[in-house]
Order: structure tokens, then C-alpha cells, then sequence
């Protein structure tokens, strides 16, 4: 609980100065901005309560997005760790063209693949999932490399088969690391689902923020960020909560 | 003996073999001609300096790397796959996996070959009991002592039903009272479990106290620079077979040999 006190304290802290900048309306002045352009905390957060059910809707529009581009991400990254795994040609012809692929800036290529595929998930999965996707599958290779050569003799003097070894010995100890990629790719996957729902979307908190931008509903799209943030930190939360549950003799 | 009768219900023992060895890595010669032999149910003792080639021949012998030249034989079979079938390598750290159980560590032969847990389990569980480990089944590896861990990873070695141990260091990493007690452990252990053992270690005490036979190799590459037959081997009392006047002047003779092979 002591770890708590000190960030929680610098967070109030925060909070506080910028309730105090935005009421007084000095903030709005440095700026050189309207007043209303630049809300409180406590505006904010009256945003957030008045807006409750609108952004209850489109928060899990925007959930259902990321967690099922990350399920997508997650299966195809584990699968493509274990072949490039077991398979030296393989990885040797598709490591590099997998770090390669990062070169390419997806959130462009987001526009165009609302262009192909239209408004509906398809696109928004398809750009979570591409973004997850190199965390997660790097971080498992790695684990999956990572396991002790002396493990693997000992597992074939006691006439373990290759799946054997992989399932007993080299799937758990990669765990660790594809927990790691996953809580990566969770951070990243709100950003690629906001962009995706910013290339062509009638909802979401992507859309939505898009929206009130444009509308200089600066509180309401404050109160999306929130959204947003919360949702970031309880996936975080999640996966840490899972990994310490799962990988118990670390 | 004592021997006698669980020899009797065994199988008959297996014979390893190695007929003029070379092996290098690279440029880098670690074996040079060797000759050795361990007769069935015997346990052969290799001593020597660090990094005479000692871990390399065991893993030669399990079928874990082939020669550069010259034979190994193991039960009649000299292919990698027929020495992998007849061998089983402790290696020098336990390589207990963390995520399993104390009982199901021991188990893993038994379960690579198809068992289902419950009677795998049933049957490590046996030899808990013999081997003092009762009511650590379920304890994680990080919850046992060296010595345990030590017990733990030479059942999953004998639970393989191997007719050849190839033991690289087993208690390297105990401290001195522990590894005397572990040493009358296997001692007993082998006693009512006979099997053919090849032994690395460079403690030449151990070595000769549980061996039949100890050969004394050099520094890199490894070659033969004594052999020398054990006064006691396994004797049911280990703190007077070490101290037995007989026992210390080989034990003076098998240090010499190996100052001189440095």
C-alpha cells in the first residue's frame, strides 16, 4: 500500500494546480485561449458523469476492438513465435522481414484499409492486431530461445519428442516474456484502435473525440482521454494480475 | 552381497564401451584416444582437471553429440538414437523445472513416455518415500534444499528405467557434510537399484568411494593417465571406508596422478 502514498500525492498535486490554473482562468490566459476551450478537473469530471451512458457506449465499442484484436494478435503471434521456433530455415528467411514490417508506418496504412474493407470491425481488428503483433511475437521467440541448453539434454536423455520439450520445458519458460510483449501490445492496442476508429468509424471513443473536437467539446473529449486511460490501466492491471497468478515460481 | 538378489530381479546390466575417442570443438582438442570400459552394473569413476573433456564425454556416451573419431558403445549400439534409448544424463546443475512439483520433476520420464499423471505420480512417489523425500511431493523446487533438490533430480534420472547413468558433478554444488551423506545415499541407492554408472566428478574422495573403478584423466585434451581399482566401493559405512589406510593411500595415489596430469 506504501508505494501508493508518494504517486497518489504527486497526482492530486497535479490535479490541484490544474483545478486552480483552470478556474481562475489562468491557464486559459497563458495559452491565449477562451476559457471554455480549456476545462477544469472538476469539469471534467462532471463531463464524465452527465456523458456516463454515451461514453459507457462507446468505451466498449473501443474495448471490443482492442480485445479482440489482441485475442487475434496473441494467436497469431504465439503461432508464428513457435514455427519460426522450430524451424532454423524459417527463421532465418522471416526474422528479418518481421523486423522489416515495423518500418512500415501502420496507422498510415489505416486509411486505406477503411478504403477496402469499409466502417465495420474488420479494419479496426485488423490495425490492432498488426500493431499487437510484433510485441507479442518477438517477445515469445526470444522466450522460447531462451531456455537453459542443459534443460533441453536432460529432456532428451528422459525420451521427451520435440513437442514434448516444447510444451514441458520451453512454452513455460517463455511465458514471462510473452506476458511482457502481451502487456506491450495492450498499451499499444487502445492507440491502434483509436487511430482506426479516427481512419473511418460511427463510433467509439476514437469517434467520439474526433467529434467533440470539432465541436469544442473539450471537457467531454477530456472525459474520452479518461476513458481511455482507465481502460489502459485495467488491461495493465489485468495482464500483471494474470502473470502473477500464472508464473508462480518467479 | 547384497547386491545379489534385486540384481537378480533386474535385468541383466548393460556394458558401455569406448574404443580409441577423439573429439575436438573446432580447433580446440578435447579428447584424445580414449579407451574405457564399464563392465554391467559396475560403476566406472572418471576424475580430472577442469575442462579434460569429462561433461563432453558423458553427453558422447548419452548420445547427445557423436565422435570425431573412434567408437562408442552402449548395450550393443553405437548410433546416437541406441546409446540416447540406454542412457540417462544427470547433468551438473539439477535442471529441476521450476514449475513443477518435487513429485512430478521425478515423474518427467515416466510421463515423456505417455503415463498419465496419477500413476506416474504413484510411482515417484514410491521412491520418495524410500529415498527420504516423503511429504515434499507437492514442494516446488525453490522450497528445497540443495540436498533435496540433488535427490530429487537423481530419482527423475533413475525413474527413466535407463540401464546406464552417466552422472556429470551430482553433488557439485553441496556443501561438505551435505555431499558426504549424499555420497552414502547413492551409495545405498545403487546398492538396491543396480545399475551402470559413469561418473564424472573432480572430487577424487567421492570418486573413489563410490566408483569400482577410477580412472585419472589429464588436462585438455583428455587422455588416460591412471587407472586405479577402488578398495570399498559403496562400503555400507562411509566415514571409516574413506579413512580405511588402504583407501587413503590409493586415494595418495590417484592425486598424484592427477598433479602430474595438469
Amino acid at each position: 500500500m506504501r508505494r501508493w502514498i508518494l504517486p497518489s500525492l504527486v497526482l492530486a498535486a497535479l490535479v490541484g494546480a490544474w483545478q486552480v490554473a483552470a478556474s481562475t482562468g489562468a491557464l486559459a490566459d497563458l495559452l491565449g485561449l477562451e476559457s471554455f476551450l480549456v476545462p477544469s478537473p472538476a469539469e471534467i469530471a462532471s463531463s464524465l458523469w452527465e456523458n456516463r451512458g454515451l461514453l459507457g457506449e462507446n468505451a466498449w465499442v473501443t474495448l471490443r476492438e482492442v480485445l479482440l484484436g489482441l485475442l487475434c494478435a496473441l494467436a497469431a503471434g504465439l503461432g508464428f513465435a513457435v514455427l519460426l521456433h522450430l524451424s532454423e530455415t524459417l527463421r532465418r528467411a522471416a526474422y528479418p522481414l518481421l523486423v522489416a514490417s515495423q518500418a512500415i508506418p501502420i496507422l498510415v496504412v489505416a486509411p486505406i484499409l477503411v478504403v477496402w474493407f469499409g466502417y465495420g470491425i474488420g479494419p479496426k481488428l485488423a490495425i490492432v492486431a498488426l500493431i499487437c503483433f510484433f510485441p507479442i511475437a518477438v517477445n515469445a521467440l526470444d522466450g522460447l530461445r531462451s531456455v537453459d541448453p542443459e534443460a533441453v539434454k536432460m529432456m532428451r536423455t528422459l525420451d521427451a519428442s520435440r513437442r514434448q520439450i516444447l510444451w514441458r520445458v520451453e512454452a513455460p519458460t517463455s511465458l514471462p516474456y510473452v506476458f511482457s510483449g502481451a502487456r506491450i501490445a495492450a498499451a499499444v492496442a487502445l492507440i491502434g484502435a483509436v487511430f482506426a476508429e479516427w481512419a473511418g468509424s460511427d463510433s467509439g471513443l476514437g469517434h467520439m473525440i474526433l467529434q467533440d473536437n470539432a465541436q469544442l467539446e473539450t471537457a467531454r473529449v477530456f472525459a474520452a482521454v479518461v476513458v481511455l486511460a482507465a481502460i489502459a490501466i485495467a488491461l495493465f492491471g489485468l495482464l500483471a494480475l494474470a502473470e502473477r497468478r500464472i508464473v508462480t515460481w518467479r | 552381497m547384497a547386491d545379489a538378489s534385486p540384481a537378480a530381479r533386474q535385468p541383466p546390466g548393460v556394458a558401455v564401451s569406448v574404443r580409441s575417442l577423439e573429439h575436438s570443438y573446432g580447433e580446440l582438442r578435447t579428447i584424445e584416444r580414449l579407451d574405457l570400459e564399464a563392465p554391467a552394473h559396475r560403476v566406472l569413476g572418471l576424475v580430472g582437471p577442469s575442462g579434460c573433456g569429462k561433461s563432453t564425454l558423458l553427453e558422447l556416451i548419452a548420445g547427445l553429440r557423436e565422435p570425431a573419431a573412434g567408437k562408442v558403445e552402449v548395450g550393443g549400439a553405437c548410433d546416437p538414437r541406441g546409446r540416447l534409448a540406454r542412457t540417462a544424463l544427470m547433468p551438473q546443475r539439477d535442471m529441476l523445472l521450476p514449475w513443477l512439483s518435487a513429485i512430478d520433476n521425478a515423474a518427467l520420464a515416466l510421463r515423456n513416455r505417455g503415463a498419465h499423471r496419477r500413476p506416474a505420480r504413484r510411482e515417484a512417489g514410491r521412491l520418495f518415500e524410500r529415498f527420504g523425500l516423503a511429504g515434499f511431493e507437492l514442494a516446488r523446487p525453490a522450497e528445497l534444499s540443495g540436498g533435496m533438490r540433488q535427490r530429487v533430480a537423481f530419482l527423475r534420472t533413475l525413474l527413466s528405467g535407463k540401464p546406464v547413468l552417466a552422472l556429470d558433478e551430482p553433488f557439485a554444488s553441496l556443501d561438505a557434510i551435505t555431499r558426504a551423506e549424499m555420497q552414502a545415499w547413492l551409495a545405498t541407492a545403487l546398492g538396491a537399484d543396480p545399475r551402470t554408472v559413469v561418473l564424472v566428478s573432480h572430487d577424487v574422495e567421492e570418486t573413489l568411494y563410490l566408483s569400482d573403478r577410477v580412472v585419472v584423466l589429464s588436462s585438455r585434451p583428455g587422455r588416460i593417465v591412471a587407472q586405479l581399482g577402488a578398495p570399498a566401493p559403496r562400503a555400507p559405512d562411509r566415514d571409516a571406508a574413506v579413512t580405511d589406510p588402504a583407501f587413503v593411500a590409493v586415494r595418495e595415489q590417484a592425486m598424484q596422478a592427477l598433479r602430474g596430469a595438469r
